[in-house]
This record gives C-alpha cells, structure tokens and sequence, in this order.
C-alpha cells in the first residue's frame, strides 16, 4: 500500500476526538475525501480518536456504499440506474462512459477515473442523472463525458407545477432562498408565534391540523410529538430525516435546495414543542448540494440567532448539527438512521421500543420527513383550521408528487389533497409523451406498487389510494408508456433491494437476493415451471416476516405486478 | 462432522477462577472443550488456555514412563538432564523402591529436618493433602509448603492477622453487584480472564464504578472511572491517604467500627501522617486521583476491593494487604452480597492445596502445628502415635531451598512445581538445587527442576483422573477423569499412596496411616471429618456446581460471601502502618524498576503452556517498556534487549507500548531462554516470607541478535 | 412474583408472568417454537426470523424470541402464513450457506418439509475457509449470519471487539479489521465465538485437522514448540 500523509487527517480529526463514535461518518467523509478512498492506516487512527473498535470502524465503512477501503479511482462517477433515469438512457450512458474510459491514462495503481451504478439519485425528473465526485448532473446524455467530468454539466434546477404553492412557494426562484429573503417572506414568523405559546399549544395544533408524516408511513404527527414530549427524560432530540433514497423521490432535494429556512422553523417548532434542545438533519450521501444548502441556513440562521441560546430572547434553547449519509437507502428508516447517526453500520432496530421514547443514543425523540416539518410553520402561522382549508377531511393540506418517467413534463408538483391521479398526469403534467398510452405507474417507488388504467380517475388521497390498494409513500410516481417491459422495471427494482438490503434479519437479506435472481431469469424470458410459486413464497415471507420497512416491502411492487400483470410472470 | 465419544464435564486446570468445562472425547483424544452456558461460575466463557490449551497432554515430550538418572548424582555436582538419552526407563517398581529406599535412607540418617516437599497448586485437594499426610506422617516433618508462598502468602498473612480467614470474602461474580470496586496489583485480564469479562460486565451493564490503581495501564484501565498510576511500592502510602481523607472527612462506617473491630484508634493516629500530600510525593500519584478515590470508593453502596500478586509479592506485602483491609473495614465494605475483600488467587488450586495441608505451619484446615490439639487431632486422625506430629513450624518454599546443606535439607520432592523458574533469584536457586543429595520430581514433564531429580515419576494430568480443585472463591468443584492416564503415568494420588506404603515397610510401621483409598472421594471424606470448612462436602453434593467452603454439615448449601455476622477472628482487627520503601530502590545505576508476572496465553514456568499450541501464539519473552524510556535509551520495538540486576542478566526483546508507565518494565516469568526470575531479588516479606517479585531495579540497554538465546522469528502481536 | 397476565396460545389460555417474551411463554407451557439464531447467552436481536409468529392485531408476523406478551394477547404458533415463512427461509438457508454441520436446522428443514433445492440457480455464499491462527478456523462458507459470534466478541461476553462485519446485504461476512488475519487483531483467542456458533464455520482448529484425517500424533508434531524442541535438543541440551 502506498505511504498516505495522514496530517490533513489528524488535524481533522481534533475536532471529532471530544464527540466520540458518533463523529464517525463525519470523520470517514473527511477521510474519503482526502485520500479518494480509506486507508486502512487513515481508519486506525479514526478509531483511535475516537476509541471505537477498528473491527467495528471496518464494518462502517464496508456498510456505506460511498466509502471505500480500496482506491478505485481519483475521480468517481455514480450513474443512476433506476427506472426514471433507466427509461431516459442512463444505461447507454454508462457503457459510453466506460468505453471512454479505457482511453484513459491511469496513474499509479489507482485509475483516474472510476464508473458505478448507482441508486435513485433523487433526480428524476432531470433523468439520466450522475453524480460527479459528488456533484450532481442531469440530463447527463446529453452532454459529452469529458463536460461533465470538467464540470460544464448542467446542474439541476427545481422543476415545479402544481396548483397550490404552499410548501413550495418560496421554490423555483433559481436559487437557494437566503435568510433576509426568507424573513420578507414571513419567514420565522411561525417561531415566533409558538415561542409565545406553551409546548402542550403546539402540539394540540399540530394535532388539530391532522397533519400525518410525509416519508411514507403516514403517521399522525402531533401524536408522535405528544409520545416524545410525554417521554421521561430531560434529553430528547428532533430528527429531520433527509435521507431521501426512494428511488423515484426527489421532492425533499427540491425543498431543502430552494428553502432550507422553512425546514429549520419546523424543527426548531418541533423541538420546542417536545422539549429537545438539540435537532439532527440527517442527509443522504448523493445530497451534496442540499447539504450545502442547509448548512449554510443553519449558519446563517445561528448567527441571526434563530439557533443558539436564548432564541428570539426567550429561554429556548437550540442547536441544529448535519449530518451526511453515505450511502445506504436503509438509513432512511428512522432507526437505522439514529444508527448511522450514533457511528454505527445502519442496521434498523427492533421496535418497539419506539424512537418518542428510546431513540437517537436511547433518547426520546421525533424523527420527521423534510416536507412534514415544512408543513409545521405553515400550519403554526396561520391556525390549523386554516390549513384544513385544502385537502379532504382525512387528509388534510396539500402534497408534493414526484412525477418521472414517460411524462411530458416531469417534475415537482404540489397539488391539494383529493385532486383524481389523471388531473395531475393529463391536466398538469402534460400527459403521456405524444404517440403514445398510458400503460402503468409506480405509486411509492420501489417499496410501492402498481398503478394501472383502472385506477387513473382514483383521488391523491391516503384514504382513496388505501382503498384502492396503492400506497402513497412519500408522493413517487413513475409513470410507463406502452412501451415498457414492466418486467425490467421490476428487476431493477429487485437489484435496488438485493443492493440496499441491510443483511441483518434473513427474509430480507436472502429473498431480496433470490427475488433479483429469479426476476433475472423472468426478465430474460428464462422463465421456470416453478418461479411464480417460488416468487410468491419469497415475496410473501419477506413481507411477512422481514425486521423492518424495507424487507416488509422489498416484494411489494413485483407482487403488485404480478397481480396486475400476471402473464408477464408465466412462460406461456 | 466428528461426533464425541463422550462428553466429560470437569474443571479448568489453569487459573484460580475454575471455569466448568466439557472435554470432547473421540478415541482417548480431546479435540475440543466447550463449556455450559449455565455454568455460575463462567457462564459458557472461555479464555485461550481453558478452550484451547489442554493438548500439552499429548505432547511428544510429555513423560509417561518411570524414569532414573543413568550418571548417580552427588551434592554439588548435580547437573540438569533434559534429554530422555540420560535417563533409564524403569519400572514402576524399580522407581518407588529406588525412591523408598533413598528417602528412607536420608529419614534415618538425618531425621525430620532432612526432608521437604512441594506440594502443588494444580494438583487436586487429594493429592495435596495425601502428599503434606505423608511427609507429615511418615517422616514427621513440617517442610511442606508449594507456590502459594511466591504468591499471596502476604495476603495470607495479612487477612489472618485482621480477620482470621485467609480467602476471598466474596463470590467473584459478585462485582455485578458493586456500585465501586477497586483493582489493585492485578491485571485480570490476563490473569483472571472470566473474572475480567464479569468485571467488564460490571461497568459496562451493571453501572459499577472502577477504581483501578497499578503501575501498569492494564487494559481494565479502559473500563476506569478512576486510573491511580502508582510508582511500584507505593501501596501503604496511597490506600492510606485514602483512608486519611476518609478519616478526615468524616467518610467512615462508624457503626461498623464500633459493633464489629478494634485497634481503630491506634489505627486512625496511623493515619494522620499519611496525607494526600505524603502520597502523592511517594506514588507520583496526584493528590486530586486519591482524594477522589477515597470518596469514591467511601460512598459506595457496595464497595468492592480485588486485588492480586501485586499487592503481597512485596517485602511489605503484608502491610500493603493490610492497607487494603483496613479500607474495607473502615467503610464497612465487607460482609455484604458485592462488597468484600478479594485476593484473586492465582492457580486453580491454590486455594484446595492451602486448605489441604500444604503449609508449613498449618495441618489443614489452616489449623496451626504448633497448638497441641491441633497436633493431637491429626495424630489420631492418621494413627499416629501421640507426640509423633512435628510441633514446629515448617520451613517456607523459600526457606526450604535457603536450607539445602549438609545438616539441612538432603532429600526434596517435588509434585508439579518448578522452582528453577518460578523461585526469585535463580543463580542461586541453580545453587541449591544442585546441592541436594536426592530429588524426586513428580510430574508430566521433565521441567527446569525435575531436569535436576534422580528419579521421575509420570504423573496423569488433570484429564486422566479424578478429584476436586477449589477456586479463587472457595467453590470445590470437581475434576473428572476424561480420558486413560497415557502410558504407564499414574494419578499423583496413587503414586503417593503406593510410594507410602513402601516406606511405611521400611520403617517397619505398616498400616499405620491408612493407604488404602479405592477412590480420591475418601481422601476428601477423611479431610472432612477433621477440617469443619470441608465436613459437609461429598462428591455426590459437587456434581452440577460445586460448593463454596465453608460447607459445615452435610446439609449445608455452602458459603457465597463470608463474615456476614462475625469475623472468625470475633472482631475484626485494624492495624496501624508506617511506610516502608522496596528493598531496592532505582539508582543511578539500575534506573528502572522491573515487574514481573504473567501473560494470558502462557502459565507460570510454562511446563504445560510452552508444550501446547499455545506456545505458538506467543513464542517468546518480551519485555513491556514505556514509549519514552524506550526512546531514551534508544530501544526499538522488537528489537532484543539486555535487562541485568544486580542478580543476574537476560536478553529478549523489547515491546514498546504504554500499557506500562514511565520507569517501570515488565517481563514475563515464562520463558526458559529469557527467565525473568534470574533477575528478581530474594529479598522477602519479614512476616509472609513472600519474595519482592515486582520490585528488582534492573537497566536495560540494546543488545544483538546474535545474544538472544533462542533467536525466534518476529512473533504477531495481540494488540 | 411478578404479575400474571393471561395469553391465549394455539387456541389455549394461559397464565404467564407479565415481561416475558412470546417464546418463554411458549416454552413454559412447552408450545415449541423453532429458533436459529436465538441463543440464551446472547442478546437476542430477532435476525432468522424462524421464529415469527402470528399475532392478532399485528400487520406482519413478530419473532417470538424479542416480543414481549401482552395482555389479552391472542397467538398463533403455527398459521399457515407462519409455515409459509418458516419453510421459505430454511430452504433459502439451504441454497445459502454449506448446512452440512448444522444438525439443528437440518432437522428443522425435515419438520418444515422445506426443498433443500428449492432455489437450484441460487448463487450460494461460499468464500474460502480462513485458517490464519493456531486455535481455530473460519469457515464462512457454513456462516448463516447469526452474530453470535460477533456479540459475545463485543459485550455479550468478551469486550475483544475483533470481529465485525464486511459487505452488507446477501453480502456480508463476518471479518476482522481490513480483513486482517486474526493474530494481528485485537482477538484474544477465548474461543467464545467457537463456543456459540451452530454451524461449524467456527471449529477449533484440532477438531478441524481430526476430521481432516490427521492421526492425534500427527497433528501434535504440528506444533511450533514441538519443531523448537526438537531444535533445541539439536543445539543446545542443557540451555537455561
């Protein structure tokens, strides 16, 4: 191994060393960034500092698809291999780009350059995307490779529509919404206001709001902060879950690049209301970009003294820390995101006990989706039943969809809830690209199901899209012309599963890898006597039987597939 | 799959924690030893020698034949005999008569004060108590001691004088129980590693607070609250300005004190000179870390004290054991479920073989010779004619040795135990034990001692036969046969018995003590009808988890924690201290101050370790020395060192780390090629007779290759 | 002593004491309920997932090791939704990992009735066998994943802490740091790992060598003091 200069490292690392094991991703970034890769020399001296085990540093690296602990090239390139971009090209991208890249000198043992495949990069409705030492492009095809690796590539900007601008009115302005912005628009009104109420008058409003999480799971918000308030303890913690992976999703990138301000005032309500004294945005390793963009909120936001002691000279305090992921869809499930957060391979945890009593390091704590803290300042500065002004009575306010695929106009739209599915996709989304018929839309991304013509007049709702058996998820829809073999679709979905499956309980670890397997076979039309019955029995015991959300769903759209779709299944 | 012919439970031959094991039998060989998950006393936990180090049973080298020396040897000219090509294979006739006559020879020429005996920490209670029986018996002597001398006969002595009984006052699993416990002098780890998982536990699940105080960073430091870096010898000074500022600050059980000791006014004006101030100047250790300590250590619910070889292998062991007793009755943190006073013994058996008998000044049962009852009790136990037992005390290990001469001690048997590494200074040890006119050397190797002996004698290991070993916290446990004694080699019971009766022939007294045991149970059973502490125990009571001593009756469930509501002693006794520097002090010339002790993968003079695979593990010495004294002195990690003291020189090579402190080195006392004991000073404890094994001021200086002893390959660190 | 609640289990009520898991409840009442990875020595962290049970009121089946029993608790041991999971996840162990040594699960894979070659183009794990120290071997190729091994390295018993993980998904493995051989890591050769295992990818490395045809003699001649005594004697008989 070559001799690496660990100086920069350990200059670095004086800042960890108080904090102990949950500097660590912090500490492996720097690493990554440094070197191109983790020595194994760089990785002793992390855990030294920080006095975690190295047996234990290892298994952290090896668990995050964006550390290495082998060079692999100076500069690295992911591609997003998921079906928005797989359907605009991102396939014939990579191959271009590979064989590009054996003109290309290497220097040392390391190469210069290095290509991946990727996960949903959150960028679809810019698809193909790639990510460039980090750094964010769409429409990558049609660029050259040698503009993108110069970084001529185009960088995304929001794409919105909708008929509402609630959440997103401060978005699409081209650029990031800068605090003094922020405040003409009103913003940290909404502070202010609950600062001069009680805690108990928040969440009562929340509560009154009928505001439900916005990451998939649906739960009640205010009851979640009831929980976490009601927890003994004198330490508790808000979560903002930004580890936005669903492939498909890209909704919480949008706001947090555009108005990271809003966010900031829903935690920071979120932390008053429950007793927390310290918030968590925890954002997934692609985000480099948001990344930036809430840090530098929160620097702001610090130095106007929206964060910090005595805030809006009150006795509330709050401090906001960021934290990048590095790789891993599965940290998106709130325990294995405190995992990753406390420096730990993010395995998702036995529940219960729930996180409003035992979370992040065992403390109480509210863990939220980005886009329901930014319903919280809405909801606070103009009265819950103002809210419940759009939307229908059990679901309440308005909702980002994440619309990609075939569609004419792909992008960001907020609409109220209760508008039916083809209004959004004929009326507001320009339809399905000319020539051509709607065939199927994935509801929820990979962890969804299956939309088909039959459910085009159903209602955005949680309660009409229950009934009708299609989930809402975080607001994903992918949407496929009559073109598309849904057959690949899912094998791509079960490669995205087999790849993120965390490993820790055995449905999930296993079935994620022979649902990929079988789907290899059916999508290649090899398909055997007994792979119906055997995708069954793997589909079932995975969502019977798996630890967590992902397992739970990892067979969740190939069942619905299969359903809807059950020749594509059968060898005759 | 290789399936078991049988599965044979028994017990750890190796440390004084006695974890259970099971040995995995398929045709006579062990292949793997597992353990029960619901053993109490290691729950399933292992450490390498106990899973993985029992195959010195198999070694090629291993002795399983009666052996004589072919070349007669003469006092002073006695020489060591490795090799098997010097020594004729006899048989087992030939051998005990051959011994018979010459023991007997000596006995009636010289009488009583001519004889001595090692007996042995890792052979069982019957072995033990048969070997101290026939010495005492037979050839009327006292000198029957074994390695408890050279390991915490200070402690001994010290928890005799202040409470009357001499073991663990608790159930070592009891530190899950403590809310602060201290460590001293002991480095469990390596030494007690169940002991050390359960203390890990202890901190780490049941909220207990450390308090470790050692002039080594030992990996135990890791799990402190609190890490007094002491100077060595520094002991008195330090846990007595602790109880200073326990004093001072009002911090003591004065209920306690009142109902249940005395001398606590002596005691206190001890005290007075031994501030925070006083210590700090002695130990290097900061005034604050023992004005901490003593509050913390004081405000415990349930205070705990553990501490091992570092404390009594000391010229004032007795009072550093003192100094620790002292706390522990000052703040009431004794009598208690997960308080206590703790020596951690060392050998499995240390415990067993001092209950035994295996002791120059007790009967066993710690029952003193130089009481008549006492002697009278024995007398009839073993049929001996009244005013036949020797009165006086015996002489020490050390003792025993420092008396071979002519007038002294001639003849010297040795069951187990290898003094030519394991005894302090050992030029002069070399001395001795050449001046011997015969020596018998019982065992499963021919060792560095048994090297010198006239005859061998093959004993069974620990897997080949039947009996009991009592732990570091009084459990007896038993030991069961697993496999057929290889070759011709016999259990040590049946060699003694068998070697007894010809001897008894000879000195025309047949019968007259009993030889005849069918099975080591009624060895025990007869221990048991004289030592009350054993009365109640019975093989068939021992089956699943043994039971702690005392076990008075036959009902009786056994002893987890003592002196609940008396001290055997009545009350229990504080003892004023003075402080006392080590024998030898660093100077100008010997600079540094060298520690001894042990390392996790091998065991004392490494006559069943250096013949495992263990040996494989860790090949060879290395020397622990401070990062800033290496640099100092110009020393390399890895590269071969030459450490001398006043006494002797080795070289081996040097591992720099911190987990020792500036100005102190440690060598293991393992390795033949670079024995650590060559180094050491014989000086001793007045009272205990202990040798200073932690204190030899040594200086170290680079050396070559070409000066190692046995030039090894780089051997892979643990760390 | 503690508070009695009452369960009903397969259709019987009983008694239980409140704060007990579904399986001690069904062992006191001697219900049996497979467990793999389940072991009372270590904690318990519901990964095979055989042990699933239905609960009433419950969207998904819950692993009877971890979940606690409620009052009023309605369970069914065995469910056709529970054999269907059961079943599948045995038979993917099988097209796994090498259960050739592990008695346990085969006998549970007869009582499912579970086709050992129900995945016949499965990719197997089968990395190669480690034999890096003189103790033990590691055998990944018959690892299901347990973590026994892992947690009684770290505070289930050892605090070694040299054992983690590599890889994740279907792809994780049990390694040391960089995957350096174990006498460079921070193991202390317990053998705690080997003691918990159900496999056989751990073995001590005599067991090993036994059944890999080495006579007893043969395998002691194997050690590097044996090779040093008989140097030894070569070279200098009577050395200190």
């Amino acid at each position: 191994m070559s001799v690496t200069d660990l100086n920069p490292l350990l200059q670095r690392l004086e800042a960890y060393r108080h904090q102990g094991r949950t500097a660590l991703l912090p500490a492996l970034h720097d690493a990554q960034e440094l070197f191109g890769y983790i020595p194994q020399n760089a990785a002793e001296e992390i855990g030294r500092a920080l006095n975690i085990p190295l047996a234990d540093v290892y298994g952290v690296i090896e668990f995050y698809s964006l550390f290495y602990s082998q060079p692999i090239g100076k500069t690295i390139i992911h591609i997003c291999n998921d079906p928005a971009c797989a359907m605009a090209g991102s396939e014939t991208l990579f191959k271009q780009i590979r064989f590009s890249l054996q003109e290309v000198k290497t220097t040392g043992d390391t190469p210069t350059l290095a290509i991946e495949m990727a996960p949903c990069l959150g960028l679809c409705e810019h698809a193909p995307a790639v990510l460039i030492q980090g750094k964010a492009y769409g429409h990558a095809n049609q660029q050259t490779w040698q503009d993108l690796v110069s970084g001529k590539g185009e960088r995304p900007s929001s794409v919105l529509g909708g008929t509402v601008s609630i959440l997103t009115a401060n978005c699409g302005l081209g650029h990031t919404v800068h605090l003094s912005e922020y405040l003409n628009f009103g913003g940290y009104q909404a502070l202010r206001k609950a600062l001069h109420s009680t805690p108990r008058q928040i969440i009562e409003e929340i509560k009154a709001s009928g505001l439900v999480g916005r990451g998939g799971a649906a739960f009640p918000t205010g009851l979640k902060w009831e929980a976490a308030a009601n927890a003994a303890g004198e330490i508790k913690y808000v979560v903002c879950n930004a580890d936005e992976a669903e492939p498909g999703t890209f909704k919480d990138r949008v706001l947090m690049e555009d108005d990271p301000h809003s966010i900031l005032e829903g935690i920071l309500i979120a932390g008053y209301a429950i007793g927390a004294q310290k918030g968590y945005i925890y954002i997934r390793g692609e985000y480099l970009i948001p990344y930036q963009a809430m840090k530098q909120a929160v620097e702001d936001a610090r130095e106007a003294g929206f964060l910090g002691n005595n805030i809006l000279d009150t006795d509330f305090d709050f401090e906001i820390e960021i934290r990048r992921g590095a790789g891993a869809y599965i940290c998106g499930e709130e325990t294995a995101l405190f995992e990753s957060i406390e420096g730990k391979r993010g395995f998702p945890r036995l529940k219960p006990p729930f996180p409003t009593t035992h979370g992040l390091f065992g403390k109480p704590t509210v863990i939220n989706n980005v886009e329901t803290l930014a319903n919280v300042p809405v909801i606070i500065r103009k009265g819950a039943a103002h809210y419940r002004k759009l939307g229908t009575e059990q679901s309440p306010g308005s909702k980002l969809f994440c619309l990609s695929g075939d569609v004419v106009r792909p992008g960001l739209y907020e609409v109220p809830f209760g508008i039916p599915f083809h209004h959004l996709l004929y009326d507001l989304a320009g339809g399905m690209r000319p020539g051509h018929r709607f065939q199927a839309a994935l509801f929820g991304g990979a962890a969804g199901a299956f939309a088909t013509e039959q459910h085009l007049d159903v209602r955005l709702t949680f309660e009409d899209l229950k009934a009708a058996g299609l989930p809402l998820g975080s607001g994903v829809i992918t949407v496929f012309d009559e073109t598309r073999d849904l057959r690949d679709i899912c094998l791509r979905l079960a490669r995205f599963f087999a790849e993120e499956s965390c490993g820790k309980c055995y449905p999930c670890q296993m079935g994620t890898q022979r649902q990929f397997e079988i789907m290899q076979r059916i999508a290649s039309g090899n398909i055997q006597k007994h792979d119906w019955d055997i995708l069954q029995d793997v589909g079932w015991t995975m969502t019977d039987s798996s630890l967590c959300g992902l397992g739970q769903t990892a067979a969740s759209a190939i069942l619905s597939a299969m359903k809807h779709f059950p020749h594509l299944f059968k060898s005759d | 799959m290789l399936k078991p012919d049988k599965i044979v439970p028994t017990t750890c031959p190796y440390c004084g924690v006695g974890c259970n094991l099971e040995l995995h039998v398929r045709d006579g060989f062990i292949y793997k030893v597992t353990s029960p998950f619901d053993s109490v006393v290691n729950y399933g936990n292992l450490c390498v020698k106990g899973r993985f180090g029992y195959d010195f049973i198999y070694n090629k080298d291993r002795i399983t034949t009666p052996l004589i020396r072919k070349e007669p040897q003469k006092p002073g000219q006695r020489t060591q005999a490795f090799d098997r090509s010097e020594w004729r294979v006899v048989s087992w006739d030939e051998a005990l008569d051959y011994t018979a006559d010459r023991l007997v020879e000596i006995y009636q020429r010289d009488g009583s004060k001519a004889m001595a005996v090692y007996c042995c920490a890792k052979a069982t209670n019957e072995d033990n108590y048969l070997l101290q029986k026939f010495f005492r018996a037979i050839f009327r002597t006292n000198n029957v001691d074994h390695c408890t001398r050279l390991c915490h006969a200070a402690s001994v002595v010290a928890l005799q004088m202040a409470i009357g009984s001499a073991a663990m006052s608790n159930t070592a699993a009891e530190v899950k129980d403590c809310d602060v416990f201290i460590l001293t002098g002991s480095n469990p780890t390596e030494n007690h590693p169940i002991i050390a998982l359960q203390m890990k536990a202890a901190v780490e699940k049941y909220g207990a607070k450390l308090i470790v105080v050692d002039p080594r960073r030992i990996e135990m430091v890791n799990y402190a609250t609190l890490y007094l870096p002491i100077r060595p010898g520094s002991d008195v000074p330090v846990f007595s300005a602790m109880a200073h500022v326990i004093l001072k600050e009002n911090l003591y059980d004065r209920e306690f004190i009142e109902q249940r000791t005395e001398n606590f006014e002596a005691f206190a004006a001890s005290m007075e000179k031994f501030t925070p101030e006083f210590a700090e100047q002695i130990s290097g250790v900061n005034r604050e870390l023992i004005i901490e300590a003593a509050r913390l250590y004081a405000g415990a619910k349930n205070g705990a004290i553990f501490w091992a070889l570092g404390i009594p292998e000391s010229t004032h062991g007795t009072a550093n054991a003192l100094s620790l007793i002292n706390l522990a009755l000052l703040t009431g943190h004794v009598g208690r479920k997960g308080t206590g006073l703790n020596p951690l013994r060392g050998q499995n058996n240390v415990q067993g073989a001092s209950d035994s008998g295996a002791m120059p000044w007790h009967y066993p049962g710690y029952q003193s010779v130089e009481i008549e009852e006492n002697a009278r009790r024995w007398e009839e136990a073993w049929n001996i004619e009244p005013g036949g037992l020797n009165r006086q005390r015996g002489l020490t290990t050390t003792e025993i040795l420092a008396a071979v001469h002519p007038g002294g001690v001639r003849a010297l048997y040795i069951m187990g135990e290898n003094p030519m590494m394991s005894e302090p200074n050992l030029n002069h040890t070399r001395k001795k034990m050449q001046e011997l006119e015969f020596l018998v050397a019982q065992d499963l190797f021919i060792n560095e001692s048994g090297a010198f002996a006239d005859v061998f004698l093959p004993a069974a290991s620990w897997a080949e036969k039947d009996g009991t070993f009592t732990n570091t916290d009084r459990r007896v446990q038993r030991v069961r046969q697993a496999i057929e004694p290889l070759g011709q080699s016999r259990p040590d019971w049946q060699i003694i018995c068998d070697l007894a009766r010809r001897v008894e022939k000879r000195l025309g007294r047949p019968q007259s003590a009993f030889w005849d045991y069918q099975h080591p149970s009624e060895i025990l059973e007869e221990m048991g009808r004289h030592v009350p502490d054993y009365a109640g125990i019975r093989y068939d009571r021992l089956e699943k988890n043994g039971l702690q001593t005392p076990v008075p009756t036959a009902d009786h469930p056994g002893t987890p924690y003592l002196y609940a509501e008396r001290f055997p002693r009545g009350r229990a006794k504080f003892h004023p201290l003075e402080y006392q520097p080590n024998a030898e002090m660093p100077d100008e010339e010997y600079p540094l101050v060298l520690s001894t002790g042990r390392v996790l993968e091998h065991w004392h003079g490494g006559t069943l370790t250096r013949h495992s695979w263990m040996d494989d593990l860790f090949p060879e010495a290395l020397m622990d020395i401070h990062p800033a004294d290496a640099a100092r002195l110009g020393i390399e990690d890895g590269r071969p060192v030459r450490v001398t003291s006043r006494r002797g020189s080795i070289v081996l090579r040097a591992r720099v780390t911190t987990k020792t402190n500036i100005g102190v080195v440690f060598i293991p006392f393992h390795f033949r090629e670079a024995a650590a004991n060559l180094l050491t000073t014989d000086a001793v404890d007045p009272q205990a007779k202990i040798p200073e094994y932690k204190a030899a001021v040594v200086r170290v200086t680079p050396a070559s290759e070409e000066e190692l002893t046995a030039a090894e390959p780089q051997p892979r660190g643990r760390y | 002593m503690s508070e009695l609640i009452t369960i009903t289990m397969d259709n019987q009520t009983f008694q239980v004491p409140a704060g007990i898991t579904i399986l001690q409840a069904a062992r006191q009442n001697h219900i049996e309920i497979p467990t793999i990875c389940y072991h009372d020595h270590c904690t318990a962290n519901g990964l095979c997932r055989i042990c699933v049970v239905e609960v009433e009121g419950a969207r998904t089946l819950q692993p009877a090791c971890v979940v606690g029993v409620r009052e009023g608790m309605v369970i069914h041991t065995s469910s056709e939704r529970v054999i269907r999971s059961r079943r599948t996840i045995l038979e993917m162990l099988a097209s796994s990992v090498d259960l050739s040594e592990a008695p346990e699960i085969q006998s549970l894979m007869e009582q499912y009735a579970s086709n050992t070659n129900r995945f016949p183009d499965a990719e197997p794990r089968h990395p190669p066998l480690l034999d890096d120290n003189p103790m033990y071997i590691r055998d990944y190729a018959k690892c299901i994943l347990c973590w026994r091994c892992v947690q009684v390295c770290a505070e289930d018993a050892q605090y070694a802490y040299a054992i983690n993980f590599s890889g994740r998904g279907y792809e994780t493995q049990i390694s040391t740091f960089y995957q350096i051989p174990m006498p460079e890591s921070t193991c202390v050769f317990c053998g705690q790992c080997v003691g918990v295992c159900p496999t056989g990818a751990l073995k001590p490395k005599r067991q090993w060598l036994l059944e890999m045809g080495y006579t007893p003699d043969e395998i002691m001649s194997l050690t590097r003091s044996q090779r040093q005594r008989r140097k030894r004697r070569e070279e200098s008989p009577a050395a200190f």
